[in-house]
């Protein structure tokens, strides 16, 4: 067992776990306390890689195209809040994915129609486009680091949000009972637009930290959006911590499964079978994992406390 | 009166119709122009639509019409619009056609209709083997060859172990195939990553193996958005000048403009095979790039070379029978002798109507005003005939 390979593809496992929590934790909020499911959830990850991309073009600078791109994406959050979503409430589920799927199809037109079909890539500061090396002549992504970092301090922050100020108190309080909540007198609809915008942000965040990496391309966000799925209802919808946890375990499940599946299996197939097939079943891996979890805990690892 | 008089116009109208259809030469061109393949299809396009111009809109003394259309990167959709264009459109010749599953799905509804079917991408085994066709044409080549052409590239450079990486699917599977076939070396890992609509961008994990693997070269197949970001990665992961990178159909004229406005250097100096490039050295690829860059502003693509070549290799069909475009056994042995001026200079067609061609190995480099382009550095592979043209009975 190289180790140290092992240490590299532990810390790539942290980097998409991270980068999920980021757009889970925006989703389990609108999922778990307006019980609104949001499939254009990902459609405002991609608009944050685009506006991030092109005012990283015009400023000539990554960090400050994050610095402006991010109120821009939790403004459009709350735009679309005031104008889809805010209609959609008390309607039921069947609507809200009908109606934010055409939402997804007019965010994908308008960025075709904005920004043409080609993509846009990013470019990366000095400083970040590089790499630190590790004991054993082993490199790691300095951008990779980052987007660690930022992750980490976004759920420092969330925690610290919502477990001790008085906003996350309500958030708490209207992910186990809504209605408990607007009896108490809460504008619940001024704390929807709140929560809907700063996942908004969050979503954006982490379309701007993986932009530098894959491109913004439209559609971008469609492929992601089942796998956050995957990690809340892993993690127990409406909850922050739970989505933390299942996004590292998602993270860590993909990565691995890619890095050493292939390994795994060549110890009882034959070599070309085990390429062949280890990418599709590490791409499984993390469905089984949410139908085990399903199968034993259907409310999910962490679910908000419900009397 | 009047009313008569426009109903015999309209009959005569009518009655003319047919005879005005004769005296044009009718050519369907199937290309994906949605998705964010459509990048590729803009290119095939814009070249067809300048190959057009420079013949002057005339083959044979005939008007020329071209009809595009969007396979949306989907096989049953590109067939439904080759079932259009020899229905409804009448057309003598359906061409085009980036991807090989759309040809597939698509050849048979232009040979049963007893068109010419010419692709200016795909290259299949299938069509150039056991399927084989006498009204099929390739003005590109078979998918082997290129990578085949970089395994020799492999073996003159000394290297004796390889880390491969592709896209799990057919086309990636053929290309590992192909590097296989003719490198000598060790191949001491292979990592087939998940494709299609949901298809992996981040390859972090693929390249620390790579990395550990101890290999002294990376090979990789990624067309399309894939290419772009796995060369960022690969420099971002510090594999420069650590592990050189050898690619097929990853790094062109549609990744380059992208990778130069990212500032992403890690590419240049990197070499990959192909059978064109834009520094060729012959009249009429000088006439194609420089008159592409002029009208479009950019350097055009190997996509784009071919679909030039399309529109020539029907040119020089057309006017060999004098316009007579019932004469499909005169056309066909004309196109048979490749007589036309091609952007990759002299070649010849092999038994199976796939090029008998050069292939080069290219590396990017800036040219005089600083656009990063590829350069021929040498010739790799000289008159080569895929492998399949033996299974061909024809």
């Amino acid at each position: 067992m190289d180790w140290g390979l092992f240490t590299i593809q532990m810390l790539n496992g942290v980097q998409l776990g991270v980068l999920l929590f980021l757009l889970a934790a925006g989703l389990t909020l609108v999922f778990g306390i307006m019980d609104f499911v949001n499939l254009a959830h990902g459609s405002l990850y991609m608009m944050g890689a685009y506006f991030c991309a092109t005012l990283t073009q015009v400023t000539d600078s990554f960090i400050l195209g994050v610095l402006l791109a991010l109120p821009l994406t939790a403004l459009l959050g709350w735009l679309v809040e005031l104008i889809v979503v805010r209609a959609l409430y008390t309607h039921d589920h069947l609507d809200h994915v009908l109606a934010t799927f055409g939402l997804i199809l007019c965010f994908d037109t308008a960025v075709d129609f904005i920004w043409g079909p080609t993509g846009m890539a990013i470019p990366l500061p000095a400083f970040l486009d590089t790499h630190v090396d590790l004991v054993g002549g082993h490199t790691f992504p300095t951008f990779r680091i980052l987007i660690i970092c930022a992750g980490l301090a976004v759920a420092a922050l969330l925690y610290f949000l919502v477990a001790h100020t008085r906003i996350g108190m309500l958030i708490r309080a209207g992910a186990s009972n809504r209605t408990m909540v607007m009896a108490l007198g809460v504008d619940i609809g001024k704390l929807f637009a709140l929560v809907f915008a700063v996942g908004a942000a969050f979503a954006g965040l982490a379309g701007m930290l993986i932009a530098p990496i894959t491109e913004a391309s439209i559609g971008m966000g469609n492929e992601i959006i089942i796998v956050a799925f995957v990690v809340i209802i892993i993690g127990g919808i409406g909850s922050i911590k739970g989505a933390f946890v299942a996004a590292m375990l998602v993270g860590l499940i993909d990565t691995m499964g890619r890095s050493f599946l292939d390994q795994l299996l060549k110890l009882f197939m034959s070599s070309q079978n085990a390429e062949t097939s280890a990418p599709a079943l590490s791409a499984m891996a993390i469905y089984v994992l949410m139908a085990v979890v399903l199968a034993f805990r259907p409310q999910g690892l962490f679910p908000p406390k419900v009397r | 009166m009047y009313k008569k008089i426009t109903a015999l116009a309209a009959l005569g109208a009518l009655l003319a119709a047919p005879a005005v259809a004769a005296d044009k030469v009718k050519i369907g061109f199937v290309t994906t122009i949605t998705t964010p393949a459509g990048v590729i299809g803009q290119d095939m396009v814009d070249a067809v639509n300048l190959a057009v111009e420079d013949i002057g809109g005339k083959m044979g003394g005939l008007d020329v019409e071209l009809i595009i259309e969007d396979d949306g990167f989907k096989p049953p959709i590109g067939k439904q619009k080759v079932d259009k264009l020899v229905k409804k459109d009448d057309v003598d010749f359906v061409a085009g056609f980036i991807w090989s599953h759309v040809l597939l799905a698509s050849k048979k509804s232009a040979l049963d209709a007893g068109k010419f079917l010419i692709s200016s991408n795909a290259g299949p085994s299938q069509v150039a083997g056991k399927q084989c066709d006498k009204n099929f044409f390739s003005t590109s080549w078979q998918n082997d060859q290129t990578p085949m052409a970089m395994g020799e590239v492999l073996n003159q450079n000394g290297v004796k172990s390889v880390y491969v990486m592709a896209p799990n699917y057919a086309a990636g599977k053929n290309m590992i195939a192909g590097v296989e076939r003719t490198f000598k070396g060790e191949v001491v890992g292979r990592d087939l990553t998940k494709w299609g609509k949901d298809a992996q961008l981040d390859f972090s994990a693929e390249l620390a193996k790579a990395k550990a693997s101890g290999a002294e070269a990376l090979w990789v197949f990624y067309p399309g958005k894939a290419g772009g970001a796995l060369i960022k990665q690969y420099e971002q992961a510090g594999l420069l000048g650590e592990l050189p990178l050898y690619t097929v159909f990853t790094v062109d004229s549609i990744a380059l403009p992208k990778l130069q406005a990212g500032n992403l250097g890690g590419v240049m100096g990197s070499l990959n095979t192909q059978h064109w490039g834009p520094d060729l050295d012959n009249p009429q690829n000088k006439k194609f790039v420089e008159g592409f860059k002029k009208k479009y502003g950019r350097y055009p693509s190997f996509y784009a070379a071919q679909s030039y070549d399309t529109i020539f290799l029907i040119k020089s069909a057309v006017e060999a029978v004098n316009g007579n475009l019932d004469d499909m056994d005169g056309m066909r042995a004309a196109m048979e002798k490749a007589d036309f001026p091609s952007t990759r200079g002299k070649f010849s067609y092999g038994n199976n109507h796939f090029p008998i061609q050069n292939f080069y190995l290219r590396e990017v480099v800036a040219d005089a005003d600083g656009v990063w382009t590829t350069k021929i550095v040498k010739t790799v592979l000289e008159n080569h005939q895929d492998p399949y043209a033996k299974d061909c009975k024809m």
